[in-house]
């Protein structure tokens, strides 16, 4: 009865916590970082970003991922839009950091301005930077390479 | 207790025979190392396989005492090494499994004292005269799991489905490295807590772990009162637990090619019946 009342007013049950305790406690044992190096690691990170594009710091997700018996740093830095001075023109070649533009559908909302530009924005906002940090364990296999895509939509860059 | 008296006599021993060597390791202690050696060498050797269980636990031996073999041992693992008996004396026969022979650790001895290259010497010659040579890893990552792990090739995890015995379990497994084959027994499993959200589960541990699993152990009296009795679960065929061993000797062994069962929740006839022995 005490048990009924408990899952009632406490609905998370305490296999949770150890499942969260677990995941939180191996990442930082497979890691070796303090959290206080992860958290400096995630400012410089943005910081790095931002001097490219304009991100949104706020919405900044940085995250470690069990991936296999690695570790992978996910890190989701939603793009705002194009710094001004770092705009190239449209005829220009796809930055590096996306190589697959020229595929990428353009967005029928950007069309009738700068369309490569729009997608070369477009492109890095659909998907999350990725770093894969495997510390030097010997035993690690290669993680398993994942991509994660964004649900929100690029705003409009700030041309008007 | 029902025992499984086994036919067949022991193997002459072959010229170039090469048994597998067997580490049973957890990280940390008290989740059921001994119990799970005891256990499943007794049910490898009720088939027939010769076994020899050796106690690497140098200081705190206990693989005797789960046996009941306590009273016959008369020379351990140091005597072997440093040649003050010899490895035929210091082997304990088991009359319940006529295949299966004991290496006591030393009880008065630290785990310092034991020769690295000597004790993979030692697995090295019951390997020559033994299908299976277990070895009972102590708990812990220092000399004594060092010595145990040397000369094994194959490794069978021990974990208990507790935050702390998963993360020791996880930093074992990258201790053993490639070299090592692991497979995980997870032990002292609790049904109906798995299914009230109160114990990790086996997939919640194995999530972690990512081990091939040899076999799930119910956290159950029969197994405490099997070890005050000196009677491993493996030989009882009525247990349920000790089927539970037996097809996990089966695995290792490779007849047995089932996935493991995960243990269920005792009926309420069964809660009314049992556990008076």
């Amino acid at each position: 009865m005490i048990d009924f009342f408990n899952r009632l007013f406490n609905p998370k049950p305490s296999s949770a916590t150890a499942r969260e305790r677990l995941r939180l406690v191996l990442l930082s044992d497979h890691l070796a970082l303090a959290p206080d190096v992860v958290e400096s690691l995630k400012l410089d990170l943005i910081a790095v970003i931002s001097k490219y594009v304009d991100v949104d710091a706020a919405n900044c997700d940085v995250t470690f991922e069990q991936q296999d018996r690695a570790v992978a740093m996910l890190a989701n830095i939603p793009i705002l839009g194009m710094k001004p001075a770092d705009r190239k023109p449209p005829a220009g070649p796809a930055a590096p950091a996306a190589p697959s533009v020229a595929q990428a559908p353009e967005p029928p909302s950007f069309t009738d301005s700068a369309p490569a530009t729009v997608a070369a924005i477009h492109e890095p906002v659909a998907d999350a930077v990725i770093i894969e940090a495997v510390p030097g364990s010997p035993v690690a296999p290669k993680p398993r390479r994942r991509r994660r895509r964004r649900a929100s939509v690029t705003p409009a860059p700030a041309a008007g | 207790m029902h025992e499984l008296r086994d036919e067949a006599p022991v193997a002459p021993p072959a010229p170039i025979k090469r048994g597998r060597a067997i580490v049973v390791t957890s990280g940390k202690g008290g989740v059921g190392k001994t119990t799970t050696t005891a256990n499943v060498g007794a049910a490898l050797g009720a088939t027939g396989a010769t076994v020899a269980l050796v106690d690497a636990d140098v200081g705190l031996r206990n693989l005797d005492i789960v046996l009941g073999l306590e009273s016959r041992v008369r020379f351990h693992v140091l005597d072997v090494l440093e040649g003050k008996a010899e490895l035929d004396d210091a082997l304990v026969s088991d009359k319940r499994v006529p295949t299966m022979k004991l290496l006591a650790a030393s009880q008065t001895r630290e785990k310092d004292d034991v020769d690295t290259q000597a004790f993979r010497g030692l697995i090295e010659r019951l390997r020559e005269r033994f299908d299976y040579v277990l070895i009972d890893c102590p708990a812990g990552i220092e000399t004594g799991f060092q010595n145990a792990i040397v000369a094994a090739d194959e490794a069978i995890v021990v974990c208990t489905p507790e935050v702390s015995a998963v993360r020791d379990a996880d930093r074992v497994v990258g201790l053993l490295g490639e070299r090592v084959s692991i497979r995980l027994i997870v032990n002292r499993l609790r049904p109906a807590l798995v299914r009230r959200g109160k114990m990790l589960s086996v997939d919640d541990v194995n999530a972690i772990l990512r081990l091939p699993l040899l076999g799930v152990i119910a956290d159950e009296p029969g197994v405490i009162v099997s070890t005050n009795k000196g009677e491993p679960l493996a030989l009882d065929v009525a247990s349920a637990t000790g089927d539970a061993y037996r097809k996990i000797a089966g695995r290792i062994a490779g007849t047995d090619t089932s996935a493991p069962d995960i243990p269920r929740e005792a009926t309420f006839f069964e809660k009314f019946f049992g556990g008076r022995r």
